[in-house]
């Protein structure tokens, strides 16, 4: 088993990535990316059982990710690098011309570790839901994640979606919402308040588990290891993880200002001087 | 060259249900998902033999795009159903990203196409759906005429690998083309020999162009008449062989002008082989409630008008 500490490491690590590819071309989306670092090495070092090359897009007897929010990419780019996936130079050419890490993750330009194109928001429960489905089909007990930004719930399609994996016992899925609180034009109280979102999960008929530190690598373990425990028992199983937009870096954090703007120079360093290189900067 | 009989009316989209019940017996892979009109789209059969294998969505057509996305993941085959309208307009974008951009293997078919869909008017009456998904890259856009068609192509699709959309629609129509006929994607099918004039049709417009075909023999006009099943990828040598010949294009769909097969096919005259074509199509205008025959006749897409439109480009030569 993966020590904390190790995954600590890793997301240190996974941090310096994120600031510098965003810092590089001076495009992306720092804040959402450092809230969910935590969240998506735990996954790629702790929790999924994948094979990471080579790559099969069927993701048979295995387990699969979708990222619903297609515009934290960077974490996204950095932990799959990290875990296998392609090789750790290629951040090089995040958002850059001919490169196959797209401003928004897709599998068009062929990127092993990315199974749908997301960025469009609202769209990816519906597609975990099928790949769920698929191996229900194919008798495979492999688990399906998905992740979706808070404000990514304004979209109506998500709760057409939550309303069919309840109805059809998609137990075997598991869909994380970043409760950041934050969206593009401020706070998501102050954009449209959506209330509460564990009741409304469960009211659509799904099991619902909060993880209230979701920068803590050891609360966003065990809130994980609970969710995989509670599948497999007749309704999808949602968790309301609460981040922080930002995570890791002081200046960053907390507030929707870096959710799509990159660091200059100065800002650069000074996030790097917060956040340690354990693992060898790309 | 062969002679098209009516072999008795029939809807397409019971060509779609025939087509899929099929699949369900010979292709394990193959799955359905409808979103609350199993019984328009004559899905029952599959439903009720593949209960494992059809996911009844609800009225929620963009939830059923990409669960449809999802399920290929896997190696499944899903073939959507819903109205025209439903399966583009609604659902364009879960389409654009999750389907057609991301290269997923689904099956959009989409019944109730175009004006024939009749009474309900002009909110379901959907004369855009080719346009909307043409253009997007790595589509395959199909529009069959008739039953045997129909049944054809929705089993040929399930032996292509990317993403289709299959357009048919609710009434019944001439069964003209051959029971046993094999489908081949993007191949357009000549039906009847020429040399004055070409007629490029496809859908409900193709029987049409036959009955114009031969109204415009009676008077002495020489007409060849191709039907353009697939409208993407679009057969250019067929259309550039005829033209060559013939030296003259009337297209004929129901749907807009805008965005259609005619305009397709405008596209590769005007790139390869420059010649004068006229359009028989909806003229930038929704529909509205009235019988299929009658809402045809009214916005001028019967085979009277695709006589005059042969009469009106010949002149242009």
């Amino acid at each position: 088993m993966t020590d904390i500490k190790d995954l600590q490491k890793i997301s240190s690590q996974t941090r310096r990535d994120i600031v510098r590819m965003v810092h590089a071309v001076q495009s992306g989306h720092p804040g959402g990316s450092l809230g969910c670092t935590e969240f998506f090495v735990a996954l790629y070092h702790h929790i999924m059982e994948y094979k990471a090359s080579p790559f099969d897009p069927d993701g048979k007897n295995e387990d699969l990710f979708f990222l619903s929010n297609g515009h934290i990419s960077p974490v996204y780019y950095s932990v799959l690098s990290r875990a296998g996936f392609f090789p750790v130079s290629e951040l090089n050419t995040f958002r850059k011309i001919d490169s196959r890490l797209q401003g928004h993750p897709t599998t068009h330009e062929g990127l092993p570790g990315i199974r749908i194109a997301s960025g469009s928001l609202g769209q990816g429960m519906s597609v975990a839901i099928g790949a769920a489905l698929s191996k229900k089909q194919n008798q495979d007990p492999h688990l399906v994640f998905s992740l979706h930004g808070d404000g990514e719930l304004q979209e109506g399609q998500i709760w057409e979606a939550a309303m069919f994996a309840a109805a059809h016992k998609v137990d075997n899925l598991i869909s994380t919402i970043d409760a950041n609180g934050q969206q593009i034009d401020g706070a998501t109280d102050n954009v449209l308040p959506m209330g509460n979102l564990a009741q409304k999960f469960e009211a659509f008929g799904w099991d619902v588990l909060s993880v209230d530190k979701g920068n803590d690598m050891a609360a966003v373990v065990e809130g994980l290891e609970a969710a995989k425990a509670r599948t497999g028992k007749g309704k999808p199983v949602a968790v309301i993880l609460k981040t922080d937009m930002g995570a890791g870096v002081d200046f960053m954090a907390g507030t929707h200002e870096w959710h799509g703007i990159a660091p200059n120079d100065e800002q650069l360093a000074a996030a790097l001087g917060q956040l340690e290189e354990t693992l060898g900067d790309y | 060259m062969k002679k098209y009989t009516d072999q008795g009316a029939k809807d397409t989209r019971s060509g779609f249900g025939a087509g899929l019940s099929e699949l369900g017996k010979t292709n394990p892979n193959v799955v359905a998902l409808c979103a609350d009109l199993t019984g328009s789209l004559k899905m029952n059969a599959f439903a009720d033999a593949h209960p494992e294998r059809f996911y009844q969505v609800g009225i929620a057509e963009a939830n059923m795009m990409g669960i449809a996305a999802g399920l290929t993941i896997g190696g499944k085959i899903p073939f959507t159903g819903t109205f025209a309208n439903f399966s583009t307009g609604r659902v364009y974008d879960q389409i654009r990203q999750s389907i057609a951009y991301s290269g997923k293997n689904v099956k959009i078919c989409a019944s109730h196409s175009g004006l024939t869909l009749g009474e309900d008017g002009a909110t379901h009456q959907i004369l855009e759906d080719i346009g909307l998904m043409k253009m997007l890259p790595g589509m395959t856009v199909i529009n069959t005429c008739d039953f045997n068609q129909t049944k054809a192509a929705t089993i040929a699709i399930a032996d292509y690998d990317g993403p289709v959309y299959l357009r048919f629609g609710r009434p019944k129509v001439a069964n003209f083309t051959p029971a046993d006929q094999k489908f081949e994607i993007g191949k357009a099918l000549l039906l009847q020999e020429g040399t004055d004039v070409t007629i490029a049709a496809t859908g409900h417009m193709v029987w049409k162009a036959l009955e114009a075909a031969e109204s415009l023999a009676a008077q002495g006009i020489s007409a060849e008449v191709l039907n353009f099943h697939t409208i993407k990828p679009l057969d250019e040598e067929a259309l550039l062989n005829s033209i060559r010949k013939t030296g003259a294009l009337v297209s004929a769909e129901e749907h807009q002008m805008a965005g259609g097969l005619g305009e397709s096919l405008a596209g590769v005259l005007a790139r390869k082989h420059p010649a004068p074509q006229e359009f028989v199509a909806v003229n930038d205008s929704f529909g509205e409630s009235g019988k299929p025959e009658e809402l045809l006749e009214k916005y001028g897409l019967s085979s009277p008008a695709i006589v005059e439109a042969a009469k009106k480009v010949l002149k242009r030569k």
